[in-house]
């Protein structure tokens, strides 16, 4: 691997040199664990080990749950509580992965955040960030599939209600409603849980793959850091300077910030475990009783109120009717408002024009970082509302807000604010930092 | 010590069916349940009680198939003795697929299903209602105050009350304070659609009056009482296994922090070095 001078893998022994010289896996062990990383890293890059734990969990948890569980229609429901009344530990099992995924989004999108307001996506970080993009879309993905298999109610409706998006699509979206399903008509049935079934145990094991370049990806760039400002390369000594290794300095720091975030979970999954839950998804799937009030799981609301946000009264909506000659519908538009949601987060390393990575150094960006925080809690909250009264209104100020940050804030903010003055090393920034105040972590 | 609580439909509901719809409200009273909160058990003479109760009354109509006769017996459930588990059993007639007849069944059956199609079964009644749950309710009190659904169920079969003067006479079903998602008169709403009156019309008649069970502990067979007993069998019904959750959830929260604490202490012994030296170079 490129990137950051340091000290490669010597073998010693003969075994060891023996094995180096066949197959260095002992080698790019050591490259990958001593890697350099950015002394002055803070608390917010503790998400990437907490979201490899949660992957971790939720195939280990997952490959259990699959020797006891059913994808059939009619015994699928019946092997959910097989698993939570007979299995031996089969009800922590099962929280633990229902509450896994949760924990799995938290921490990603607290790792998206990070990546937005430090410019982690920015050059030469954009080829990771394309691919933490599709490891998100695949969680997505996954999250929804998995939702499915317990085949109750909400699994059921959901399903149709999903699936019914992709029917919104114009010539081909009967026939890929279809293709998804396994049965005409968007009736939703035994080959859609079949093949959600293969497909939720698969992705798991592409994110892992995907996971595995994201690092390669960032290994050879190096870690971005809260000032954004490049490791020094000059010479191993000089980049010495800004950097530790990542064993032990920051293996330890994480698995502290993850021990801290398990005590929460264990607390959620040991006494609240259905919390974040539907109550309706304890109710066996009946395709002639609709639930009145289709909710997705917490970690799709931001998206669901985009998607619902735009109805047919949205004068965008109408002139995109208009000049597409009634192909885009409010119902299709509001597929692509969703799906271009997540796109221009993917756009983000193009359509931001500011020199500056870190938003630490840039006094206009910061507070319009902030509001697409608050934006994206409003919309999560308003996702969960019914869409009447005030509420359509808020989701459209929310979404319309979502693409204004990506499509016109970051791109002009470039060209009219003002950066402040960026240390000239990390060395300087973690010394400034430690010179004036003693044992606070660096901020 | 039992404090009512109005919460509207919406709130209540929220993340079930009803939210949108239920323009009125529904009262679920706030139980306080011994199995609440991180460190709540159940009570198992409470349980014994509950499952008097759905013998001699709720199993008339309801069943509660996905629960094995067997696990009364249970350690952390009503923890019947076993002859008297065997006992009970006896008593239930079950389909035998294999001898395609009834018989007397044996603990490792499982209740027989709803008699009447229109009762729903009770297995996981208590989890699939939940009175106050989730973010989009009343939030975190879940973590004291348990799920809700017990509430619910107890809040249902005593919130049967006289039918308002607005709806007609003929009004099918029985009106109850705390079930939103019945029937509803149109002559009880007012010029903008909304209810006038809380609740709605329910199809069950009224199971429980008051008096309807003798305990052998001799206990108060007042209705609240009785159905706080049951809807606390019905939470045990639909969460067999909550105090060996509660329990390992407790065990892995105290040792997680004690390990978070020697993390805490290794990472600061770590770093001290390069902290100390930044501190140096910066006086």
């Amino acid at each position: 691997m490129s990137g950051i001078p340091h000290d490669h893998y010597e073998p010693k022994g003969a075994f060891t040199k023996g094995l180096e010289r066949r197959l260095p896996v002992l080698g790019l062990l050591y490259d990958t664990l001593m890697i350099p990383t950015p002394k002055n890293l803070n608390w917010m890059w503790i998400w990437g080990i907490v979201l490899v734990f949660a992957l971790v969990l939720q195939i280990a948890t997952g490959v259990v749950l699959v020797m006891h569980y059913t994808p059939h229609v009619d015994l699928a429901f019946a092997s959910v509580e097989h698993i939570m009344r007979d299995v031996n530990g089969g009800h922590m099992i099962r929280y633990f992965h229902m509450n896994g995924a949760s924990l799995f989004f938290i921490a990603v999108y607290a790792h998206i955040f990070r990546g937005l307001y430090y410019g982690s996506y920015k050059a030469p970080r954009e080829v990771t960030w394309i691919i933490g993009m599709l490891i998100y879309l695949l969680m997505m993905a996954t999250g929804f599939l998995g939702y499915v298999l317990p085949w109750g109610q909400m699994s059921f409706h959901g399903t149709a209600v999903i699936t019914g998006l992709f029917g919104a699509i114009p010539f081909v979206g009967d026939e890929i409603q279809v293709w998804l399903l396994g049965t005409p008509n968007g009736s939703v049935g035994q080959p859609a849980l079949n093949r959600f079934f293969s497909l939720h145990y698969l992705l798991p094991f592409v994110i892992a793959g995907l996971v595995i370049v994201h690092v390669w990806a960032f290994h050879t760039t190096g870690n971005n850091n809260p000032t954004g400002v490049d490791v020094r390369r000059g010479s191993k000594e000089e980049a010495q300077k800004d950097t530790l290794p990542f064993w032990p300095y920051f293996v330890i720091k994480d698995l502290f910030a993850l021990a801290v975030i398990l005590v929460v979970f264990m607390a959620i999954v040991g006494f609240m475990p259905n919390y974040l839950g539907h109550p309706d998804n304890y109710i066996p799937a009946n395709p002639l009783a609709t639930p009145n009030h289709i909710v997705p799981e917490w970690y799709f609301l931001p998206f669901y109120a985009i998607l619902r946000s735009f109805t047919a009264d949205v004068w965008a909506v109408q002139f995109a009717n208009w000049i597409s000659f009634g192909i885009i519908d409010a119902k299709f538009f509001g597929v692509l408002a969703m799906f271009g949601a997540i796109i221009v987060i993917a756009l983000a390393p193009w359509l931001d024009t500011s020199s500056v990575r870190s938003g630490r150094y840039r006094p206009m960006f910061k507070w319009w970082f902030a509001l697409l925080v608050v934006d994206f809690f409003v919309l999560m909250w308003v996702g969960a509302m019914p869409a009447e009264g005030i509420y359509p209104i808020i989701a459209l100020i929310g979404a319309t807000y979502w693409f204004a940050y990506f499509l016109l804030i970051l791109p002009l903010l470039g060209i009219i604010e003002k950066p402040l003055p960026q240390p000239a090393t990390i060395e300087d920034d973690f010394n400034a930092h430690y010179g004036k105040s003693s044992g606070t972590p660096a901020e | 010590m039992l404090r009512k609580l109005t919460i509207s439909a919406a709130v209540a509901l929220g993340l079930s069916a009803t939210g949108a719809l239920a323009a009125g409200e529904a009262h679920v009273e706030d139980f306080d349940f011994s199995f609440e909160g991180p460190f709540g058990a159940y009570d198992q003479m409470q349980l014994q009680r509950g499952l008097q109760i759905y013998t001699e009354v709720c199993s008339a109509c309801h069943g509660m198939e996905r629960v094995r006769i067997g696990t009364l017996h249970d350690e952390g459930g009503p923890a019947l003795p076993e002859d008297q588990v065997r006992a009970y059993a006896e008593m239930i007639e079950v389909y035998d697929p294999a001898l395609e007849d009834y018989r007397a069944a044996t603990p490792a059956d499982k209740f027989p299903p709803s008699s009447l199609p229109e009762a729903p079964d009770l297995s996981l009644m208590a989890k699939a209602r939940a009175g106050f749950h989730g973010p989009y309710g009343t939030g975190l009190n879940q973590l004291f105050r348990g799920m809700g659904g017990a509430e619910y169920i107890a809040s249902i079969l005593t919130g049967y009350e006289e039918a308002p003067e607005c709806a007609p006479e003929d009004f099918p079903g029985s009106y109850n304070v705390a079930f939103a998602n019945g029937g509803y008169p149109d002559s009880c709403k007012d010029e903008h659609g909304h209810h006038t009156v809380p609740g709605s019309w329910i199809a069950m008649g009224q199971p429980l009056w008051g008096d309807d069970v003798e305990f052998a502990d001799g206990h108060s067979t007042e209705l609240h009482h009785e159905a706080e007993d049951v809807a606390a069998f019905l939470m045990w019904a639909a969460e067999p296994k909550m105090m060996a959750r509660k329990q390992a959830g407790l065990t892995g929260v105290i040792f997680l922090t004690i390990l978070a604490a020697l993390l805490y202490a290794t990472n600061k012994r770590l770093w001290a070095p390069h902290k100390a030296a930044a501190k140096r170079k910066e006086d």
